[in-house]
Protein backbone atom coordinates (compact mmCIF):
# COMPACT_ATOMS: atom_id res chain seq x y z
CA UNK A 1 0.00 0.00 0.00
CA UNK A 2 1.27 3.48 -0.93
CA UNK A 3 1.41 6.45 1.40
CA UNK A 4 -1.55 8.76 0.92
CA UNK A 5 0.74 11.76 0.56
CA UNK A 6 3.62 10.47 -1.56
CA UNK A 7 4.81 7.45 -3.54
CA UNK A 8 6.54 5.68 -0.70
CA UNK A 9 5.42 2.49 0.97
CA UNK A 10 2.88 3.17 3.71
CA UNK A 11 4.43 1.99 6.97
CA UNK A 12 1.90 3.42 9.39
CA UNK A 13 -1.72 2.45 9.42
CA UNK A 14 -3.36 4.77 11.82
CA UNK A 15 -6.91 4.41 12.95
CA UNK A 16 -8.40 7.69 14.14
CA UNK A 17 -11.38 7.63 16.47
CA UNK A 18 -13.10 10.99 16.37
CA UNK A 19 -16.42 11.43 18.13
CA UNK A 20 -17.66 8.00 17.18
CA UNK A 21 -16.26 8.18 13.66
CA UNK A 22 -13.55 5.78 12.56
CA UNK A 23 -11.06 6.94 9.93
CA UNK A 24 -8.05 5.09 8.59
CA UNK A 25 -4.88 6.84 7.50
CA UNK A 26 -2.03 5.10 5.65
CA UNK A 27 1.28 6.94 5.62
CA UNK A 28 4.99 6.49 5.07
CA UNK A 29 7.30 7.00 7.99
CA UNK A 30 8.03 10.68 7.30
CA UNK A 31 4.47 11.72 6.64
CA UNK A 32 3.26 9.73 9.62
CA UNK A 33 5.73 11.58 11.79
CA UNK A 34 4.53 14.98 10.71
CA UNK A 35 0.94 13.75 10.84
CA UNK A 36 1.31 12.56 14.41
CA UNK A 37 3.15 15.72 15.41
CA UNK A 38 0.34 17.79 13.92
CA UNK A 39 -2.45 15.86 15.58
CA UNK A 40 -0.75 16.32 18.93
CA UNK A 41 -1.58 20.00 18.77
CA UNK A 42 -4.82 19.57 16.89
CA UNK A 43 -6.86 20.41 19.94
CA UNK A 44 -5.80 24.05 19.68
CA UNK A 45 -6.76 24.71 16.08
CA UNK A 46 -6.48 28.51 15.81
CA UNK A 47 -2.76 28.90 15.16
CA UNK A 48 -2.15 25.88 12.97
CA UNK A 49 1.33 26.21 11.53
CA UNK A 50 2.01 25.93 7.80
CA UNK A 51 3.99 23.06 6.39
CA UNK A 52 7.14 24.67 7.74
CA UNK A 53 5.78 25.30 11.16
CA UNK A 54 5.56 29.06 10.64
CA UNK A 55 2.71 31.19 9.43
CA UNK A 56 3.51 32.18 5.87
CA UNK A 57 1.83 34.09 3.13
CA UNK A 58 1.97 32.76 -0.40
CA UNK A 59 4.38 35.56 -1.32
CA UNK A 60 6.75 34.86 1.52
CA UNK A 61 6.66 31.22 0.64
CA UNK A 62 7.47 31.71 -3.02
CA UNK A 63 10.31 34.08 -2.15
CA UNK A 64 11.66 31.47 0.23
CA UNK A 65 11.35 28.78 -2.41
CA UNK A 66 13.78 30.66 -4.68
CA UNK A 67 16.66 30.36 -2.23
CA UNK A 68 19.51 28.31 -3.62
CA UNK A 69 22.34 26.45 -1.90
CA UNK A 70 25.69 27.82 -3.06
CA UNK A 71 27.28 24.39 -2.91
CA UNK A 72 24.89 21.82 -4.37
CA UNK A 73 22.50 24.21 -6.14
CA UNK A 74 19.30 22.81 -4.62
CA UNK A 75 16.46 25.32 -4.21
CA UNK A 76 14.39 25.45 -1.09
CA UNK A 77 11.42 24.61 -3.31
CA UNK A 78 13.05 21.36 -4.42
CA UNK A 79 13.75 20.48 -0.82
CA UNK A 80 10.14 21.13 0.15
CA UNK A 81 8.95 18.88 -2.67
CA UNK A 82 11.30 15.98 -2.02
CA UNK A 83 11.69 16.27 1.74
CA UNK A 84 15.40 15.58 1.29
CA UNK A 85 18.21 18.09 1.44
CA UNK A 86 20.92 18.30 -1.21
CA UNK A 87 24.15 18.54 0.77
CA UNK A 88 25.54 19.25 4.26
CA UNK A 89 25.83 22.96 3.47
CA UNK A 90 22.03 23.25 3.21
CA UNK A 91 21.91 23.22 7.01
CA UNK A 92 23.99 26.42 6.96
CA UNK A 93 22.46 28.02 3.87
CA UNK A 94 18.86 27.40 4.93
CA UNK A 95 19.48 27.55 8.66
CA UNK A 96 16.76 30.13 9.34
CA UNK A 97 14.21 28.38 7.16
CA UNK A 98 14.98 24.95 8.57
CA UNK A 99 14.88 26.01 12.19
CA UNK A 100 11.08 26.06 12.63
CA UNK A 101 10.77 22.83 10.66
CA UNK A 102 13.36 21.07 12.80
CA UNK A 103 11.81 22.45 15.98
CA UNK A 104 8.50 21.02 14.81
CA UNK A 105 9.95 17.58 14.13
CA UNK A 106 12.23 17.20 17.14
CA UNK A 107 10.99 19.71 19.67
CA UNK A 108 14.59 20.95 19.90
CA UNK A 109 17.06 23.00 17.88
CA UNK A 110 20.41 22.06 19.38
CA UNK A 111 22.43 18.86 19.15
CA UNK A 112 23.49 17.57 22.56
CA UNK A 113 24.75 14.13 21.60
CA UNK A 114 28.14 12.83 20.59
CA UNK A 115 30.68 14.95 18.74
CA UNK A 116 33.49 13.89 16.45
CA UNK A 117 36.21 12.30 18.54
CA UNK A 118 39.62 13.71 17.89
CA UNK A 119 42.74 12.73 19.73
CA UNK A 120 43.28 14.58 22.98
CA UNK A 121 44.82 18.01 22.64
CA UNK A 122 43.76 18.70 19.08
CA UNK A 123 41.20 21.35 18.33
CA UNK A 124 37.72 20.08 17.69
CA UNK A 125 36.57 21.62 14.42
CA UNK A 126 33.44 23.75 14.71
CA UNK A 127 32.04 21.88 11.75
CA UNK A 128 33.10 20.14 8.58
CA UNK A 129 31.99 23.16 6.51
CA UNK A 130 35.47 23.72 5.08
CA UNK A 131 35.40 20.26 3.56
CA UNK A 132 31.86 20.73 2.28
CA UNK A 133 33.15 23.66 0.14
CA UNK A 134 34.52 20.95 -2.15
CA UNK A 135 30.97 20.25 -3.34
CA UNK A 136 30.67 23.82 -4.66
CA UNK A 137 34.14 23.71 -6.18
CA UNK A 138 33.30 20.51 -8.09
CA UNK A 139 30.18 22.18 -9.41
CA UNK A 140 32.40 25.10 -10.45
CA UNK A 141 34.66 22.75 -12.38
CA UNK A 142 31.76 21.21 -14.24
CA UNK A 143 30.55 24.67 -15.23
CA UNK A 144 34.05 25.83 -16.22
CA UNK A 145 34.56 22.75 -18.39
CA UNK A 146 31.19 23.34 -20.05
CA UNK A 147 32.30 26.87 -20.93
CA UNK A 148 35.69 25.58 -22.02
CA UNK A 149 37.46 27.62 -19.34
CA UNK A 150 40.05 24.98 -18.66
CA UNK A 151 42.39 27.24 -16.77
CA UNK A 152 39.70 28.10 -14.24
CA UNK A 153 38.84 24.41 -13.94
CA UNK A 154 42.49 23.69 -13.15
CA UNK A 155 42.62 26.36 -10.46
CA UNK A 156 39.47 24.97 -8.87
CA UNK A 157 40.94 21.47 -9.01
CA UNK A 158 44.02 22.71 -7.14
CA UNK A 159 41.79 24.35 -4.59
CA UNK A 160 39.90 21.07 -4.01
CA UNK A 161 43.13 19.20 -3.51
CA UNK A 162 44.27 21.88 -1.08
CA UNK A 163 41.08 21.49 0.99
CA UNK A 164 41.31 17.70 1.00
CA UNK A 165 45.02 17.81 1.86
CA UNK A 166 44.34 20.17 4.75
CA UNK A 167 41.69 17.88 6.12
CA UNK A 168 43.98 14.95 5.72
CA UNK A 169 46.90 16.68 7.43
CA UNK A 170 44.61 17.68 10.30
CA UNK A 171 43.46 14.10 10.55
CA UNK A 172 47.00 12.83 10.78
CA UNK A 173 48.11 15.27 13.45
CA UNK A 174 44.93 14.45 15.31
CA UNK A 175 45.32 10.72 15.54
CA UNK A 176 48.91 10.18 14.46
CA UNK A 177 47.97 7.57 11.90
CA UNK A 178 49.03 7.53 8.31
CA UNK A 179 46.13 6.65 6.13
CA UNK A 180 47.39 8.12 2.91
CA UNK A 181 44.58 9.51 0.87
CA UNK A 182 44.91 10.18 -2.82
CA UNK A 183 43.98 13.70 -3.79
CA UNK A 184 41.36 14.22 -6.45
CA UNK A 185 42.47 13.26 -9.91
CA UNK A 186 41.41 15.39 -12.87
CA UNK A 187 39.52 12.39 -14.26
CA UNK A 188 37.07 12.42 -11.40
CA UNK A 189 35.29 15.59 -12.36
CA UNK B 1 32.63 -11.15 -2.12
CA UNK B 2 30.39 -12.78 0.42
CA UNK B 3 28.75 -16.09 -0.38
CA UNK B 4 25.09 -15.27 -0.04
CA UNK B 5 24.28 -18.96 -0.28
CA UNK B 6 26.19 -19.68 2.90
CA UNK B 7 23.84 -17.31 4.71
CA UNK B 8 20.88 -19.41 3.58
CA UNK B 9 21.89 -22.12 6.01
CA UNK B 10 22.43 -19.86 9.00
CA UNK B 11 19.63 -18.22 10.89
CA UNK B 12 20.89 -14.68 11.34
CA UNK B 13 21.26 -12.75 14.54
CA UNK B 14 17.76 -11.36 14.92
CA UNK B 15 16.04 -14.73 14.79
CA UNK B 16 18.46 -16.67 16.95
CA UNK B 17 15.91 -16.46 19.72
CA UNK B 18 18.48 -16.09 22.47
CA UNK B 19 19.34 -13.27 24.86
CA UNK B 20 17.41 -11.67 27.71
CA UNK B 21 13.59 -11.78 27.56
CA UNK B 22 13.71 -13.67 24.27
CA UNK B 23 10.26 -15.17 24.84
CA UNK B 24 8.92 -11.72 23.92
CA UNK B 25 11.82 -9.60 22.66
CA UNK B 26 13.10 -10.87 19.32
CA UNK B 27 15.91 -8.37 18.80
CA UNK B 28 17.46 -5.04 19.76
CA UNK B 29 18.78 -2.77 17.07
CA UNK B 30 20.53 0.59 16.73
CA UNK B 31 21.27 2.38 13.47
CA UNK B 32 23.28 5.53 12.84
CA UNK B 33 22.91 7.78 9.78
CA UNK B 34 26.15 9.38 8.59
CA UNK B 35 27.27 11.37 5.55
CA UNK B 36 30.56 12.39 4.01
CA UNK B 37 31.23 16.12 4.31
CA UNK B 38 32.72 16.43 0.83
CA UNK B 39 29.87 15.02 -1.27
CA UNK B 40 26.24 15.97 -1.92
CA UNK B 41 23.70 13.70 -0.23
CA UNK B 42 22.83 10.52 -2.16
CA UNK B 43 19.61 11.88 -3.67
CA UNK B 44 21.43 14.82 -5.24
CA UNK B 45 24.73 13.17 -6.14
CA UNK B 46 25.60 12.46 -9.78
CA UNK B 47 26.22 8.85 -10.83
CA UNK B 48 29.93 9.67 -10.80
CA UNK B 49 29.76 11.08 -7.27
CA UNK B 50 27.76 8.10 -6.03
CA UNK B 51 30.38 5.81 -7.48
CA UNK B 52 33.13 7.80 -5.74
CA UNK B 53 31.28 7.69 -2.42
CA UNK B 54 30.88 3.94 -2.70
CA UNK B 55 34.55 3.47 -3.53
CA UNK B 56 35.72 5.83 -0.81
CA UNK B 57 33.64 4.21 1.93
CA UNK B 58 34.15 0.66 0.75
CA UNK B 59 37.94 0.93 0.80
CA UNK B 60 37.95 2.51 4.25
CA UNK B 61 35.45 0.10 5.81
CA UNK B 62 37.40 -2.89 4.58
CA UNK B 63 40.66 -1.55 6.06
CA UNK B 64 39.64 -0.38 9.49
CA UNK B 65 42.46 -0.47 12.03
CA UNK B 66 40.64 -3.06 14.16
CA UNK B 67 40.49 -5.39 11.14
CA UNK B 68 36.79 -5.82 11.64
CA UNK B 69 35.91 -8.79 9.51
CA UNK B 70 33.44 -7.45 6.97
CA UNK B 71 32.25 -8.84 3.66
CA UNK B 72 31.22 -6.39 1.02
CA UNK B 73 28.22 -6.94 -1.23
CA UNK B 74 27.69 -4.78 -4.31
CA UNK B 75 23.93 -4.46 -3.97
CA UNK B 76 23.61 -2.68 -7.33
CA UNK B 77 25.11 -5.74 -9.02
CA UNK B 78 22.76 -8.27 -7.39
CA UNK B 79 19.68 -9.80 -8.95
CA UNK B 80 16.25 -9.15 -7.49
CA UNK B 81 16.12 -12.44 -5.59
CA UNK B 82 19.40 -11.84 -3.78
CA UNK B 83 18.39 -8.30 -2.88
CA UNK B 84 15.07 -9.56 -1.51
CA UNK B 85 16.99 -12.20 0.42
CA UNK B 86 19.06 -9.51 2.17
CA UNK B 87 15.86 -7.62 3.03
CA UNK B 88 14.32 -10.74 4.58
CA UNK B 89 17.43 -11.14 6.71
CA UNK B 90 17.09 -7.48 7.71
CA UNK B 91 20.60 -6.72 6.49
CA UNK B 92 19.41 -4.05 4.08
CA UNK B 93 16.27 -1.94 3.92
CA UNK B 94 13.57 -2.44 1.32
CA UNK B 95 14.42 1.02 -0.05
CA UNK B 96 18.06 0.02 -0.46
CA UNK B 97 17.03 -3.13 -2.32
CA UNK B 98 14.72 -1.25 -4.66
CA UNK B 99 16.87 1.84 -5.34
CA UNK B 100 19.01 2.36 -8.44
CA UNK B 101 22.68 3.26 -8.88
CA UNK B 102 25.92 2.46 -7.04
CA UNK B 103 25.21 1.07 -3.62
CA UNK B 104 26.38 -1.69 -1.36
CA UNK B 105 26.45 -3.20 2.08
CA UNK B 106 29.23 -4.47 4.32
CA UNK B 107 28.20 -7.30 6.64
CA UNK B 108 30.13 -8.88 9.49
CA UNK B 109 30.35 -12.65 9.80
CA UNK B 110 27.92 -12.82 12.72
CA UNK B 111 25.35 -10.74 10.84
CA UNK B 112 25.22 -8.34 13.77
CA UNK B 113 26.65 -5.39 11.87
CA UNK B 114 25.55 -4.17 8.49
CA UNK B 115 26.79 -0.97 6.90
CA UNK B 116 24.73 0.26 3.97
CA UNK B 117 26.45 2.57 1.52
CA UNK B 118 24.38 5.03 -0.55
CA UNK B 119 21.04 4.33 1.04
CA UNK B 120 19.24 7.60 1.85
CA UNK B 121 22.47 8.68 3.56
CA UNK B 122 26.00 7.86 2.44
CA UNK B 123 26.45 5.49 5.34
CA UNK B 124 23.90 3.73 7.53
CA UNK B 125 25.46 1.63 10.26
CA UNK B 126 23.21 -0.94 11.88
CA UNK B 127 23.87 -3.31 14.77
CA UNK B 128 21.44 -6.04 15.90
CA UNK B 129 21.57 -8.44 18.83
CA UNK B 130 19.11 -11.16 19.82
CA UNK B 131 16.84 -10.48 22.77
CA UNK B 132 16.73 -7.31 24.86
CA UNK B 133 20.29 -6.06 24.80
CA UNK B 134 20.36 -2.38 23.82
CA UNK B 135 23.30 -1.49 26.03
CA UNK B 136 25.68 -3.92 24.41
CA UNK B 137 24.35 -3.05 20.95
CA UNK B 138 25.18 0.57 21.69
CA UNK B 139 28.67 -0.27 22.94
CA UNK B 140 29.39 -2.22 19.78
CA UNK B 141 27.99 0.28 17.30
CA UNK B 142 29.51 3.35 18.92
CA UNK B 143 32.94 1.71 18.88
CA UNK B 144 32.54 0.98 15.16
CA UNK B 145 31.29 4.51 14.51
CA UNK B 146 34.26 6.01 16.38
CA UNK B 147 36.65 3.91 14.42
CA UNK B 148 35.16 4.86 11.06
CA UNK B 149 35.27 8.49 12.11
CA UNK B 150 39.06 8.36 12.40
CA UNK B 151 39.30 7.68 8.66
CA UNK B 152 36.11 9.21 7.23
CA UNK B 153 35.12 12.90 7.44
CA UNK B 154 31.51 12.77 8.65
CA UNK B 155 29.47 15.88 7.90
CA UNK B 156 29.01 17.57 11.26
CA UNK B 157 27.74 20.97 12.41
CA UNK B 158 28.25 22.26 15.92
CA UNK B 159 24.61 23.22 16.32
CA UNK B 160 22.83 20.59 14.21
CA UNK B 161 25.11 17.64 14.95
CA UNK B 162 25.52 14.89 12.34
CA UNK B 163 24.00 16.13 9.11
CA UNK B 164 21.55 13.88 7.27
CA UNK B 165 19.66 14.03 4.00
CA UNK B 166 16.36 14.17 5.85
CA UNK B 167 15.96 16.65 8.72
CA UNK B 168 14.05 13.96 10.64
CA UNK B 169 17.37 12.18 11.31
CA UNK B 170 19.62 15.15 12.01
CA UNK B 171 21.59 15.45 15.25
CA UNK B 172 22.43 12.03 16.59
CA UNK B 173 21.24 10.22 13.44
CA UNK B 174 20.20 7.42 15.74
CA UNK B 175 17.26 5.07 15.50
CA UNK B 176 16.87 2.67 18.39
CA UNK B 177 14.42 -0.17 17.92
CA UNK B 178 13.28 -3.27 19.71
CA UNK B 179 11.29 -5.98 17.98
CA UNK B 180 8.63 -7.62 20.12
CA UNK B 181 6.38 -10.61 19.66
CA UNK B 182 3.02 -9.60 21.14
CA UNK B 183 0.44 -12.25 20.17
CA UNK B 184 -1.49 -12.20 23.45
CA UNK B 185 -1.98 -8.43 23.28
CA UNK B 186 -3.30 -8.88 19.74
CA UNK B 187 -5.69 -11.70 20.71
CA UNK B 188 -7.01 -9.79 23.72
CA UNK B 189 -7.43 -6.66 21.53
CA UNK B 190 -5.29 -4.47 23.73
CA UNK B 191 -2.65 -3.77 21.13
CA UNK B 192 -4.18 -0.57 19.70
CA UNK B 193 -4.47 0.92 23.15
CA UNK B 194 -0.80 0.15 23.76
CA UNK B 195 0.21 1.78 20.47
CA UNK B 196 -1.77 4.92 21.14
CA UNK B 197 0.01 5.37 24.42
CA UNK B 198 3.37 4.82 22.71
CA UNK B 199 2.61 7.51 20.13
CA UNK B 200 1.87 9.90 22.96
CA UNK B 201 5.39 9.52 24.27
CA UNK B 202 6.65 9.98 20.68
CA UNK B 203 7.68 6.43 19.96
CA UNK B 204 6.95 4.88 16.59
CA UNK B 205 5.51 1.42 16.06
CA UNK B 206 5.67 -0.62 12.90
CA UNK B 207 5.26 -4.20 11.82
CA UNK B 208 7.87 -6.61 10.66
CA UNK B 209 8.24 -6.51 6.85
CA UNK B 210 5.28 -4.13 6.87
CA UNK B 211 4.55 -5.03 3.27
CA UNK B 212 1.61 -2.75 2.71
CA UNK B 213 -0.55 -4.46 5.28
CA UNK B 214 -0.78 -4.61 9.04
CA UNK B 215 2.05 -6.20 10.99
CA UNK B 216 2.54 -9.84 10.10
CA UNK B 217 2.55 -12.46 12.75
CA UNK B 218 2.19 -10.10 15.70
CA UNK B 219 5.78 -8.85 15.42
CA UNK B 220 6.17 -5.15 16.17
CA UNK B 221 9.08 -2.74 16.19
CA UNK B 222 9.14 0.08 18.73
CA UNK B 223 11.53 2.94 17.94
CA UNK B 224 12.36 6.54 18.76
CA UNK B 225 10.99 9.26 16.47
CA UNK B 226 13.22 12.20 17.28
CA UNK B 227 16.99 12.40 16.94
CA UNK B 228 17.88 15.95 18.00
CA UNK B 229 18.10 17.62 21.40
CA UNK B 230 18.69 14.45 23.39
CA UNK B 231 21.85 12.43 23.79
CA UNK B 232 22.17 8.97 22.32
CA UNK B 233 21.88 7.49 25.82
CA UNK B 234 18.69 9.43 26.49
CA UNK B 235 17.17 8.27 23.21
CA UNK B 236 18.13 4.67 23.97
CA UNK B 237 16.57 4.99 27.42
CA UNK B 238 13.38 6.37 25.87
CA UNK B 239 12.90 3.03 24.09
CA UNK B 240 14.51 0.81 26.72
CA UNK B 241 12.33 2.18 29.53
CA UNK B 242 9.09 1.29 27.84
CA UNK B 243 10.05 -2.27 26.87
CA UNK B 244 9.73 -3.82 30.37
CA UNK B 245 6.24 -2.33 30.58
CA UNK B 246 5.25 -3.93 27.28
CA UNK B 247 6.80 -7.24 28.33
CA UNK B 248 4.78 -7.11 31.52
CA UNK B 249 1.52 -6.39 29.60
CA UNK B 250 2.18 -9.23 27.18
CA UNK B 251 3.01 -11.68 29.99
CA UNK B 252 -0.14 -10.73 31.84
CA UNK B 253 -2.20 -11.14 28.67
CA UNK B 254 -0.63 -14.58 28.10
CA UNK B 255 -1.42 -15.57 31.70
CA UNK B 256 -4.95 -14.36 31.26
CA UNK B 257 -5.43 -16.44 28.12
CA UNK B 258 -4.16 -19.57 29.82
CA UNK B 259 -6.12 -18.96 33.01
CA UNK B 260 -9.44 -17.80 31.58
CA UNK B 261 -9.63 -19.40 28.15
CA UNK B 262 -7.33 -22.33 28.35
CA UNK B 263 -9.33 -24.65 26.13
CA UNK B 264 -9.87 -21.92 23.63
CA UNK B 265 -6.23 -20.86 23.36
CA UNK B 266 -5.05 -24.46 23.34
CA UNK B 267 -7.45 -25.09 20.48
CA UNK B 268 -6.23 -22.06 18.51
CA UNK B 269 -2.61 -23.01 18.92
CA UNK B 270 -3.23 -26.66 18.02
CA UNK B 271 -5.21 -25.71 14.94
CA UNK B 272 -2.42 -23.38 13.81
CA UNK B 273 0.07 -26.21 14.25
CA UNK B 274 -2.24 -28.59 12.43
CA UNK B 275 -2.53 -26.34 9.38
CA UNK B 276 1.23 -25.82 9.21
CA UNK B 277 1.80 -29.58 9.28
CA UNK B 278 -0.80 -30.51 6.69
CA UNK B 279 -1.48 -27.61 4.31
CA UNK B 280 -0.91 -28.22 0.60
CA UNK B 281 -0.49 -24.56 -0.32
CA UNK B 282 0.10 -21.63 2.00
CA UNK B 283 1.03 -17.94 1.67
CA UNK B 284 3.92 -16.25 3.50
CA UNK B 285 1.43 -14.11 5.44
CA UNK B 286 -0.62 -17.04 6.68
CA UNK B 287 2.54 -18.93 7.58
CA UNK B 288 3.78 -16.02 9.67
CA UNK B 289 0.44 -15.68 11.39
CA UNK B 290 0.27 -19.39 12.24
CA UNK B 291 3.92 -19.57 13.30
CA UNK B 292 3.25 -16.66 15.63
CA UNK B 293 0.44 -18.65 17.30
CA UNK B 294 2.59 -21.77 17.50
CA UNK B 295 5.47 -19.78 18.98
CA UNK B 296 3.21 -18.52 21.73
CA UNK B 297 1.82 -22.03 22.29
CA UNK B 298 5.29 -23.47 22.71
CA UNK B 299 6.22 -20.76 25.20
CA UNK B 300 3.03 -21.38 27.15
CA UNK B 301 3.76 -25.10 27.30
CA UNK B 302 0.73 -26.00 25.18
CA UNK B 303 2.77 -27.72 22.48
CA UNK B 304 5.59 -29.95 23.53
CA UNK B 305 6.91 -31.46 20.32
CA UNK B 306 8.16 -28.17 18.82
CA UNK B 307 11.01 -25.96 19.95
CA UNK B 308 11.02 -22.15 19.85
CA UNK B 309 14.21 -22.26 17.80
CA UNK B 310 12.36 -24.31 15.14
CA UNK B 311 9.69 -21.64 14.91
CA UNK B 312 12.27 -18.86 14.63
CA UNK B 313 14.08 -20.73 11.90
CA UNK B 314 10.86 -21.34 9.98
CA UNK B 315 9.89 -17.67 10.25
CA UNK B 316 12.84 -16.71 8.05
CA UNK B 317 13.13 -19.81 5.85
CA UNK B 318 9.53 -19.63 4.67
CA UNK B 319 10.01 -16.07 3.38
CA UNK B 320 9.77 -15.88 -0.43
CA UNK B 321 13.43 -15.27 -1.30
CA UNK B 322 14.73 -17.75 1.29
CA UNK B 323 12.41 -20.43 0.01
CA UNK B 324 13.54 -19.90 -3.55
CA UNK B 325 17.21 -19.86 -2.61
CA UNK B 326 16.81 -23.07 -0.63
CA UNK B 327 15.17 -24.67 -3.64
CA UNK B 328 17.67 -23.16 -6.03
CA UNK B 329 15.01 -22.04 -8.49
CA UNK B 330 12.88 -18.97 -9.01
CA UNK B 331 9.21 -19.69 -8.43
CA UNK B 332 6.07 -17.68 -9.03
CA UNK B 333 3.69 -16.96 -6.16
CA UNK B 334 1.48 -19.98 -6.78
CA UNK B 335 4.39 -22.41 -6.91
CA UNK B 336 5.99 -20.74 -3.91
CA UNK B 337 2.87 -21.40 -1.86
CA UNK B 338 2.91 -25.07 -2.82
CA UNK B 339 6.63 -25.30 -2.16
CA UNK B 340 6.27 -23.54 1.20
CA UNK B 341 3.57 -26.00 2.31
CA UNK B 342 5.76 -28.93 1.24
CA UNK B 343 8.74 -27.46 3.09
CA UNK B 344 6.68 -27.09 6.29
CA UNK B 345 5.22 -30.59 6.09
CA UNK B 346 8.65 -32.12 5.63
CA UNK B 347 10.13 -30.02 8.39
CA UNK B 348 7.57 -31.10 10.94
CA UNK B 349 7.67 -34.71 9.82
CA UNK B 350 11.41 -35.14 10.04
CA UNK B 351 12.21 -32.44 12.55
CA UNK B 352 14.81 -30.75 10.36
CA UNK B 353 15.15 -28.53 7.34
CA UNK B 354 18.02 -30.59 5.96
CA UNK B 355 15.77 -33.50 5.04
CA UNK B 356 13.92 -31.34 2.55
Amino acid sequence: MRCQQCDKQAMFHITELETGEVREVHLCEDHARSYLNQSEGASQPSESPGPLGVAQTAEELSELDQKVCEMCGITFFEFRNQGRLGCPHDYVQFEQELEPLIANIHGAVEHTGRRPQRAAGSELPESTESLTRVIGLRKGIREAVEQEEYERAGTLRDEINQVLDNWHAEQQTADGTDSSQPSESPSSS
Amino acid sequence: MIKLDSLTNSIGEWLKGTGPESDIVMSSRVRLARNLAQYPFVGRASDQERGEVQQFLRSRLLQLPSRLSLDYVDVGGLGELDRQFLVERQLISREHAEAAGSRGVAIDTHEQLSLMINEEDHLRIQCVHSGLDLESVWRQISAVDDEIETVVPYAFHSRWGYLTACPTNVGTGIRVSVMLHLPALVITRQIDKVFRSLHKISLAVRGLYGEGSQAFGDFYQISNQTTLGKTEQELIAQVADVVPVLIDYERRARDFLVRETEQNIHDQVSRAYGILRTAQTITAEETMQLLSRVRMGVLLGLLDDVDVSDVNLLLVRTQPAHLQKLRGVELDTKDRNIERARFLRNYFETGSAEAN
